[in-house]
C-alpha cells in the first residue's frame, strides 16, 4: 500500500539531503563559498534547481538555500496509525530527494570526479536539442529509465530489445550489488549509446537525476518556460515528455525517494518486483503512477500502457527487429558479410514515378544472386530501383522519397546505408545474414515503409534489385541524368520564383510561439525541410503542420518581409510575432524552435558574424558555446543578433542578405569549414569573394575576439570594411 | 417511553442516558416523549399565525377548510412558514459572519485578535479587487473586513462570492432570478414576502427563498468560513479525538458550546496561560482542559485539534458528568434547558452572547476590545469552581474515538500533489473513472425524533461501502468521528475496493470532517474547484454528487438545503420538510424545482434507502457524462451505467 511507498519515499529523500547537507559543508568548508559548480555543456546551471526553484546556482554558497529549502520540505514519515494525508509529503519528499541529489552531483563535479568509462554521467544541452528533432516527430516515442539489473542476463536483454524495437531511448542507472544492467548488456555485446538507443547514465542510484534534469529541460528548452515556473515546467514533463521508469528487484529507499520525485514529474514507475506495492490511482501521473508487472515478457508493453507512449509499431514482416533505434547503428568490418558500393563496388539507388498500370504493388524481383552467393566478407555490386506510382504521385517527389532510402534502410538491424543516388554504401551484418536477411528484404522494407509514410500519395511501391555488374551499370547510367535533372530543378529555384512560401509549426508542441517559414533559399533551420518538402508535406496532409503562405505585396525586398507572410506568423505564432524578416538576423528575424541545426550570432567586434553548429563543444568569440547560445535563442522568441538556421543556409544567396551575406562571416568551426568547403567556395566565388573561405576564422585562430580581430585585419576579411552592422 | 439503546446508537449515549435517569433527572428525550403526540397541523406545515385573523389551519384530510381567513392555501401556508424558516437559518449564518467580520476589524485596529493566515487574507484581497502590493496587514485586513461588511447591506448586483461559483451555475441563477444581492437584503425581503397578504404564490415564495438560501451558503456562511480562516488560521489536518470519554476526571472541564468561534478561540489561547495553569495546580486539578460540544467545539477542532466532547443531543449528558466546572456557550442550539442541568451540578453555565442570553446562566459577554482579559476570566472561574464537584456523582464514560480533521478545499491541493504539483487532477481522475463513484456531503444535527447518530452513520457506511466518497460537518461529523470513520484506518473496514483505493493512495479517512455548519461553504467551493478542474461537467448540478441531511431539526438546516438545492445538490432530507400537508409545494421542492436548478429534494427517513436515492442520482449523473459506471463490483449495483473498466481506463 501506498503508506509504506511513502515511508520509503521519505525515508530515502532524508538521506539524500543529509548526504548533500555534508558534503555541501566539506565542500564549503575546503573551497570556500566563492567556488564554482556547475555542470559541464549546460546553459541552465543545475537545470533541476533552475527550473523548480528558480535559482541560478553557480557557487557552492548558491546551494545553501537549496539546501535549506530542502529541509523545509522534507516531511516527516507518516504514522504507523491514524496517519495524516501523505500523498503530498511523498511527492515532496520526491522533489527534495531530486534537489538534493542535483547538488551532491554537482558537487561531484567540483571534485572532478572521474565518471566510469562507459557512462555519460550528466548529459549535455547538445545531446538534448540533438534529439529535439526525433522528439518532434515521433521517431522517439519515449524515454525509459531502467534501476538496476534485471534478475538475469537474459531478461535485460530482452527488455532493452522491446525498447529499442519500439524506438524507445533507454537510459540505464543503479545497481543492485554493484552490478549494473549495463554490465550485463555488455557480458551479451549489446552494443550501447546514443546511436543504438541505449544509454549507460551511472552506476549509482544519484546518476538518475542525470536523466531527470534532462526531462526538465525539454520544457525550459522546447516549452520555452521559464526558471522558477515550476508548475509549467512540471506540467510540461507530465503532458509533453513520455518517460517512464522500470525498477528490478526490491526497490531500496533511495530508489523510491526517486521514483517519488520522477512520479511528482509525471512519469510512472513500473516495477518487476513482486514486494511493490502498487499505486494505481490516476493523476500525479498521467494513467497509474506504480505498477508491478513481474512477467518480463510483459514488462515493456505494460510500461508502453501505463505511461500511454504512442508507438506505430510497423510490422515490416524481415527477419531482423527494426526500428529507428537501430538507425546509427555502425557494422564494423569484421561483423561484415557482405557490403556493397563505397570504395568496393558499384552500387546504386534510384525511384522514379510510374504510371499507376505499369506497376504491381508490391512485387520485388531480386535478379542476379543473392547475398547467399558471397564469401563471408564479400563485396558485390547492387542497383536498387523503385518505382513509385499514385494518383497524387509526381516526379516532384522522386527526390523526396528517395532520400528516404538512408533512414528506412538504416532501420533494419544489422544493415548499414551511407550516402545518396550513385554513392551509396551498404553493408550486412553477419548476425543479419544468419537471421535469414537478404536482398529482397530491402524492397520489403522500402514498400512497407513509402506505404506507410506517405499512403496519401503512394499507391504502389515494386522494387527490383539487380546485382549482376552490368545490369548495375546499366540503372547508374539510367539515373544520372535524372539526378542532373532534380539539381537543375531545385538549384533554379529562388524566393522570386515563386509565390509561395511553407511554414514548418511541427515544432509547435514544443515552442507554441515559433513558425518556421521556409523559402526556396532558405531551409528550415532543423536542416531537414526545404521548400519542396514543404510542398510535398502539404500535399501529403493539407491539414497537417506544412502550409502555403502566400508571400502577398513585398514591403521590403532586402529584409526579405511580406504582408502575407507578416499575416501568417502573427497568426500561427499566438499573436507573438508581429513582423518577420526573412533574410535579417538584426530586424525581426525568424523565431527558433530550439531544433536549429547552427547558430548564427553576431560579432559585434567585428562587424561581422559567426556560425557555430551543434557539434562543436569548444569556446566562440562571443564568449559562449554553443550551448549556452542555445538557451537563449530557442523557445520561439525574436532575438535579434542571434538566429537559428539549417547549415545549408549558409551558402544560399539570401543568407542574412539584409545585412550584406556571406561577407559577414568572420569566423566558423574549422569542421564545419571543412565539410561545406565545396559548396563555400563556390559560393563565395559566385559573390565575387576571391579566398573567402580561408578567411574564414576558426578555432585554430582562436576563441576570443582579440584573436579572431588579429587574424581578420591580417588576412583583410572583407567585413571589417563593409558597413557598420548595427 | 423508549430505553437508551432505543434512543442512541453511542454507547457514551447510552451509558450516560441510564446515568440520568438513575439521578432522576430529565434530557431532551424526556422532554421529547412528553411531548407527544406532536402537533400534526405543525409537522405538515398547515397551521398559520402571521396574523391575528388566525390562528388558521387547514384540514389535510379535506374535510374542514381548505384555505385560511385571508385565503391562504396549504401549499401558500407552508410556503410561508418555510421560507421564514430558511430566514431564521440564513440569518443565523450571517450573523454569525458579522460578528467575525466585526473581531477582524477590531484586528486590524490592533488588540488581542491578529491576522494569523496573512497568505489568505492577501488571497482575498486579491479575489476582491483590493489593492495588495505593499500594504500592512492590518490596511488589507480593515478593507477586507469592511467589504465583508459591505456585502450585508449591498442593495444591487451579486454578492461577491458568487463568482467562484462554476459560470453555468451562476447563469441558472441569472436565469431564475435569484442570483443573492445583498444578505440582509434577502432576508428582509423574504420575510416581507410572508405578510399577510403579501407573496401569495407559493412558488415566488419559495424562489425567494433559495435567494435568501443563497445569500447564506455563497454570502454569510462563506463569508464566516474566509474571515475565521484568515484571523484564527485556516484548518490543516490534525488528530484528535472525540465523546465524553475525553472529559478529564481529573483536569479543571471547561466545555465550550455553540457556533461562533470568536471567544473559544481566545479560550484556547487563555487555558494555555502559565498563571491560569499554576492556578489549577494549586486547586488539587492537574492541568486545564477545553472540549466541545456542536459547531464551535468542531471550530476548535478544525484549527487546534481540542478534543469534542459530543454532539447536539449530548450537551446534557456531558454536564451530567459531573467533571464539567463550566460550560461557556455563545449561540445556536444552546438548549435553554442546560441552565436548569447545570443547576443540578457544580457547573457553571457562562453565556457569552450578547444575542444570547439564559436565565440562571452566568452572563459574562464577549467584548473584541478585550477578549483575552475576558477569557482569562472565565478561566479562572472555572478553574475556582473545580473544587466544587461532588466526586461521588462523577460519572466519564470511558468512550472516545480518534478521528482526523481540518479539511479544507485549499488544502485538497496539497492532499493530492504537495507543494509541487497542487491539483484536484487526482480527485477528478478518481471520479472519472469510477474508483470513487460519486461525492457525498452528508450533514446537520440530531433531532430526537431519530435513533441519536443511527441515521448518519448508516447513511454514511452505505454510501462508503458504494464508493462514495464523503464529506461532512457539523453534528455529523461528530457522529461520524465517534464511530471510527474518520480514522483512516476506516477506509480498509467500511469502503468500498475503489474508494479504499483512493484512501490508501492519499493517506484519506473515507470521511472528510470540514469544520463546522457554516463551513458547509468550504463543501460549495470544494465543489467548485472540481468544476473548475475539468471532465465532470459544466455546473455543479452536473457532478456525480448528492447531499443528505439524516437527522435535522433546526432552520439553519433548511436554509442549508435550500442553498445546497439552489446550487444544484441533490438534497436527501432524513427528516420530511413541514410541507407534507401542501401537495403542490411538495411536488415543486421534490420534483419541479429540479427544472430550475438541476437538482431538488427527496424525504427518506431510512438511512439506507437515502443513502441508494444519493447513490441513484450519482450514477444517473455519470451516465449523463458518459463516464463509466464504478470500476469495482459494489453492493447496490448501479440500475442503468456500464459495468466496471471502460472509458477512463
Amino acid at each position: 500500500m501506498s503508506r509504506v511507498v511513502i515511508s520509503a519515499a521519505i525515508r530515502g529523500a532524508t538521506a539524500f539531503v543529509a548526504e548533500a547537507e555534508t558534503n555541501l559543508d566539506a565542500a564549503i568548508r575546503d573551497r570556500g563559498e566563492d567556488h564554482k559548480v556547475e555542470f559541464p555543456g549546460t546553459a541552465f546551471q543545475l537545470p533541476m534547481i533552475h527550473a523548480l526553484m528558480g535559482l541560478e546556482v553557480t557557487t557552492l554558497g548558491g546551494l545553501k538555500p537549496v539546501i535549506a529549502h530542502c529541509r523545509e520540505l522534507l516531511p516527516a514519515e507518516p504514522s504507523e496509525k491514524l496517519w495524516l494525508p501523505y500523498l503530498g509529503a511523498g511527492l515532496d519528499a520526491g522533489v527534495t530527494a531530486l534537489l538534493a541529489m542535483e547538488a551532491t552531483c554537482a558537487l561531484r563535479y567540483v571534485d572532478a570526479e572521474a565518471i566510469e568509462d562507459g557512462f555519460t554521467g550528466f548529459i549535455s544541452d547538445t545531446i538534448l536539442r540533438e534529439l529535439g528533432i526525433q522528439l518532434v516527430d515521433g521517431r522517439m516515442p519515449g524515454f525509459a529509465a531502467v534501476l538496476g539489473p534485471a534478475p538475469t542476463d537474459e531478461v535485460a536483454l530482452h527488455v532493452v530489445r522491446e525498447l529499442q524495437k519500439r524506438s524507445i531511448l533507454t537510459f540505464l542507472m543503479c545497481n543492485s550489488d554493484g552490478v549494473s544492467m549495463r554490465d550485463q548488456l555488455a557480458r551479451q555485446d549489446v552494443e550501447l549509446g546514443w546511436d543504438t538507443y541505449i544509454v549507460p547514465v551511472g552506476r549509482d542510484t544519484h546518476s538518475a537525476i542525470y536523466v531527470l534534469d534532462w526531462a526538465i529541460r525539454g520544457g525550459l528548452t522546447f516549452g520555452g518556460h521559464k526558471k522558477g515556473d515550476w508548475e509549467s515546467c512540471l506540467r510540461y514533463c507530465r503532458e509533453r515528455i513520455f518517460a517512464f521508469g522500470i525498477t528490478f528487484g526490491p526497490i531500496p529507499d533511495d530508489w523510491y525517494a526517486v521514483g517519488a520525485g520522477a512520479i511528482a514529474m509525471g512519469f510512472p514507475v513500473i516495477s518487476d518486483h513482486e514486494s511493490t506495492p502498487e499505486v494505481r490511482p490516476t493523476g500525479v501521473t498521467t494513467y497509474e503512477a506504480l505498477v508491478r508487472q513481474t512477467d518480463p515478457e510483459q514488462i515493456v508493453p505494460t510500461c508502453i500502457e501505463v505511461r500511454g507512449v504512442k508507438v506505430k509499431v510497423e510490422e515490416v514482416d524481415i527477419p531482423v527487429s527494426f526500428s529507428p533505434a537501430f538507425e546509427g547503428e555502425r557494422i564494423r568490418r569484421e561483423e561484415t558479410y557482405v557490403q556493397f558500393g563505397g570504395k568496393y563496388s558499384k552500387a546504386a539507388e534510384l525511384l522514379e514515378t510510374a504510371e499507376l498500370d505499369e506497376i504491381t504493388d508490391g512485387e520485388i524481383i531480386v535478379r542476379g544472386q543473392d547475398i547467399d552467393a558471397a564469401e563471408a566478407g564479400g563485396v558485390m555490386d547492387v542497383g536498387i530501383h523503385i518505382r513509385v506510382a499514385g494518383r497524387k504521385m509526381k516526379a516532384d517527389f522522386d527526390g523526396i522519397f528517395e532520400r528516404q532510402v538512408h533512414r528506412y534502410c538504416n532501420e533494419a538491424m544489422g544493415f548499414m546505408h551511407t550516402g545518396q543516388r550513385d554513392q551509396i554504401w551498404c553493408r550486412v551484418s553477419k548476425t543479419a545474414f544468419e537471421a535469414g536477411f537478404r536482398l529482397k528484404h530491402i524492397g520489403t522494407i522500402l514498400h512497407a515503409k513509402l506505404h506507410d509514410d506517405y499512403g496519401a500519395i503512394v499507391d504502389k511501391v515494386a522494387v527490383t534489385i539487380c546485382t549482376d555488374p552490368a545490369e548495375v551499370q546499366d540503372l547508374i547510367d539510367h539515373a544520372v541524368p535524372a539526378f542532373a535533372a532534380r539539381d537543375e530543378r531545385v538549384a533554379g529555384m529562388t524566393d522570386e520564383s515563386v509565390d509561395t512560401f511553407y511554414s514548418c509549426t511541427l515544432c509547435q508542441s514544443f515552442a507554441p510561439n515559433h513558425v518556421c517559414m521556409i523559402t526556396p533559399e532558405r531551409l528550415g533551420l532543423c536542416g531537414a525541410y526545404n521548400w519542396l518538402d514543404g510542398q510535398a508535406a502539404y500535399e501529403i496532409n493539407p491539414t497537417g503542420c506544412n502550409q502555403p503562405v502566400v508571400k502577398g505585396t513585398c514591403i521590403d525586398q532586402q529584409r526579405g518581409e511580406w504582408e502575407g507572410v507578416n499575416q501568417f506568423v502573427y497568426d500561427h505564432s499566438n499573436r507573438g510575432v508581429e513582423r518577420f524578416s526573412a533574410y535579417s538576423l538584426m530586424e525581426n528575424p525568424m523565431t527558433s524552435c530550439g531544433c536549429f541545426e547552427c547558430i548564427v550570432a553576431i560579432v559585434p567586434e567585428a562587424n561581422g558574424v559567426m556560425i557555430v553548429n551543434r557539434e562543436y563543444p569548444g569556446e566562440t568569440p562571443i564568449g559562449m558555446p554553443f550551448s549556452t547560445l542555445a538557451g537563449s535563442v530557442g523557445g520561439g522568441a525574436q532575438t535579434p543578433g542571434f538566429l537559428g538556421v539549417g547549415r545549408l543556409y549558409l551558402t544560399s544567396k539570401k543568407f542574412i542578405s539584409a545585412e550584406g551575406g556571406l561577407s559577414r562571416l568572420v569566423w566558423m568551426p574549422k569542421d564545419l569549414k571543412e565539410a561545406m568547403r565545396e559548396r563555400l567556395e563556390q559560393c563565395a566565388a559566385d559573390q565575387g569573394l576571391d579566398g573567402f573561405v580561408d578567411k574564414i576564422g576558426d578555432e585554430t585562430v582562436g576563441t576570443t575576439s582579440e584573436a579572431l580581430l588579429e587574424h581578420l585585419a591580417k588576412v583583410g576579411h572583407p567585413a571589417l570594411e563593409m558597413d557598420p552592422i548595427f | 417511553m423508549k430505553t437508551p439503546k432505543e434512543r442512541s446508537v453511542d454507547p457514551a449515549t447510552i451509558e450516560m442516558l441510564d446515568h440520568v435517569a438513575d439521578q432522576g433527572l430529565s434530557t431532551a428525550w424526556d422532554r421529547f416523549d412528553a411531548m407527544q403526540p406532536q402537533c400534526g397541523f405543525g409537522q405538515l406545515g398547515l397551521c398559520c399565525r402571521n396574523c391575528t385573523m388566525g390562528p388558521c389551519r387547514i384540514d389535510p384530510f379535506g374535510d374542514g377548510p381548505s384555505e385560511g381567513v385571508c385565503g391562504a392555501t396549504a401549499d401558500l401556508i407552508a410556503a410561508r412558514n418555510l421560507a421564514r424558516m430558511v430566514a431564521v437559518g440564513a440569518s443565523a449564518h450571517s450573523d454569525h459572519a458579522r460578528d467575525v467580520t466585526r473581531a477582524m476589524l477590531a484586528a486590524a485596529e490592533g488588540g488581542d485578535y491578529t491576522i494569523k493566515d496573512a497568505e489568505k487574507l492577501r488571497r482575498l484581497a486579491k479575489e476582491w479587487g483590493i489593492e495588495t502590493d505593499d500594504r500592512s496587514l492590518s490596511d488589507l485586513a480593515k478593507d477586507v473586513a469592511e467589504t465583508a461588511l459591505g456585502q450585508f447591506g449591498q442593495q444591487e448586483g451579486a454578492l461577491r462570492f458568487t463568482a467562484r461559483a462554476p459560470e453555468i451555475t451562476r447563469k441558472r441563477w441569472e436565469d431564475a432570478n435569484v442570483v443573492p444581492r445583498g444578505i440582509d437584503r434577502e432576508v428582509v425581503c423574504l420575510l416581507h414576502g410572508t405578510h399577510i397578504g403579501g407573496d401569495s404564490d407559493p412558488k415566488s415564495v419559495m424562489m425567494a427563498a433559495m435567494r435568501t438560501a443563497l445569500a447564506d451558503g455563497w454570502g454569510g456562511s462563506m463569508i464566516a468560513t474566509e474571515l475565521q480562516d484568515i484571523l484564527f488560521r485556516t484548518p490543516e489536518w490534525l488528530r484528535s479525538r472525540t465523546n465524553l470519554g475525553v472529559l478529564k476526571e481529573d483536569e479543571v472541564n471547561i466545555v465550550v458550546h455553540g457556533h461562533e468561534p470568536v471567544l473559544s478561540e481566545m479560550l484556547v489561547a487563555a487555558s494555555q496561560d502559565r498563571d491560569l495553569v499554576a492556578l489549577a495546580e494549586s486547586k488539587g486539578a492537574k492541568g486545564i482542559s477545553l472540549s466541545g460540544i456542536c459547531c464551535t467545539a468542531n471550530e476548535i477542532l478544525m484549527r487546534h485539534g481540542i478534543p469534542v466532547a459530543g454532539n447536539f443531543l449530548q450537551q446534557e449528558l456531558a454536564i451530567a458528568t459531573g467533571v464539567v466546572d463550566s460550560m461557556v456557550v455563545d449561540i445556536q442550539c444552546v438548549m435553554p434547558a442546560l441552565a436548569d442541568i447545570a443547576g443540578r451540578f457544580h457547573t457553571k453555565l457562562i453565556s457569552t452572547s450578547k444575542k444570547a442570553k439564559v436565565p440562571g446562566a452566568t452572563h459574562i459577554e464577549l467584548d473584541e476590545s478585550k477578549a483575552l482579559q475576558i477569557a482569562k476570566e472565565i478561566i479562572r472561574i472555572s478553574i475556582e469552581n473545580f473544587p466544587n464537584r461532588d466526586t461521588a456523582r462523577v460519572k466519564i464514560p470511558d468512550v472516545s474515538s480518534p478521528l482526523i480533521a481540518g479539511f479544507t478545499a485549499e488544502n485538497v491541493f496539497t492532499a493530492l500533489g504537495g507543494r509541487y504539483r497542487p491539483s484536484y487532477r487526482p480527485l477528478n481522475d478518481a471520479i472519472i473513472s469510477g474508483r470513487i463513484r460519486g461525492l457525498a456531503a452528508v450533514v446537520g444535527c440530531n433531532n430526537p425524533k431519530h435513533m441519536q447518530d443511527a441515521g448518519h452513520i448508516a447513511i454514511t457506511k452505505e454510501l462508503l461501502a458504494n464508493d462514495v466518497l464523503v464529506a461532512t460537518t457539523g453534528c455529523t461529523a461528530i457522529a461520524d468521528a465517534k464511530a471510527g470513520l474518520m480514522c483512516p484506518e476506516a477506509a480498509t473496514e467500511y469502503a468500498g475496493k475503489g474508494l479504499l483505493e483512493i484512501c490508501e493512495a492519499v493517506g484519506l479517512p473515507p470521511v472528510l470532517h470540514m469544520g463546522a455548519c457554516v463551513d458547509i461553504s468550504r463543501i460549495l467551493v470544494l465543489l467548485s474547484n472540481v468544476v473548475a478542474e475539468g471532465g465532470l461537467g459544466e455546473c455543479l448540478a452536473d457532478l456525480p454528487a448528492a447531499a443528505a441531511a439524516p437527522e435535522w431539526m433546526s432552520e439553519k438546516a433548511v436554509a442549508i438545503g435550500f442553498y445546497a438545492v439552489a446550487s444544484g445538490a441533490f438534497t436527501v432530507l432524513g427528516e420530511p420538510l413541514p410541507v407534507q400537508g401542501a401537495p403542490g409545494l411538495t411536488k415543486f421542492l421534490t420534483d419541479e424545482v429540479e427544472e430550475i436548478f438541476g437538482a431538488k429534494f427527496a424525504f427518506e427517513s431510512d438511512p439506507v434507502k437515502a443513502a441508494r436515492l444519493m447513490i441513484d442520482h450519482i450514477d444517473a449523473k455519470r451516465a449523463a457524462l458518459h463516464l463509466p459506471g464504478p470500476m469495482y463490483e459494489t453492493p447496490y449495483a448501479p440500475k442503468t451505467a456500464e459495468p466496471a473498466m471502460s472509458a477512463a481506463e
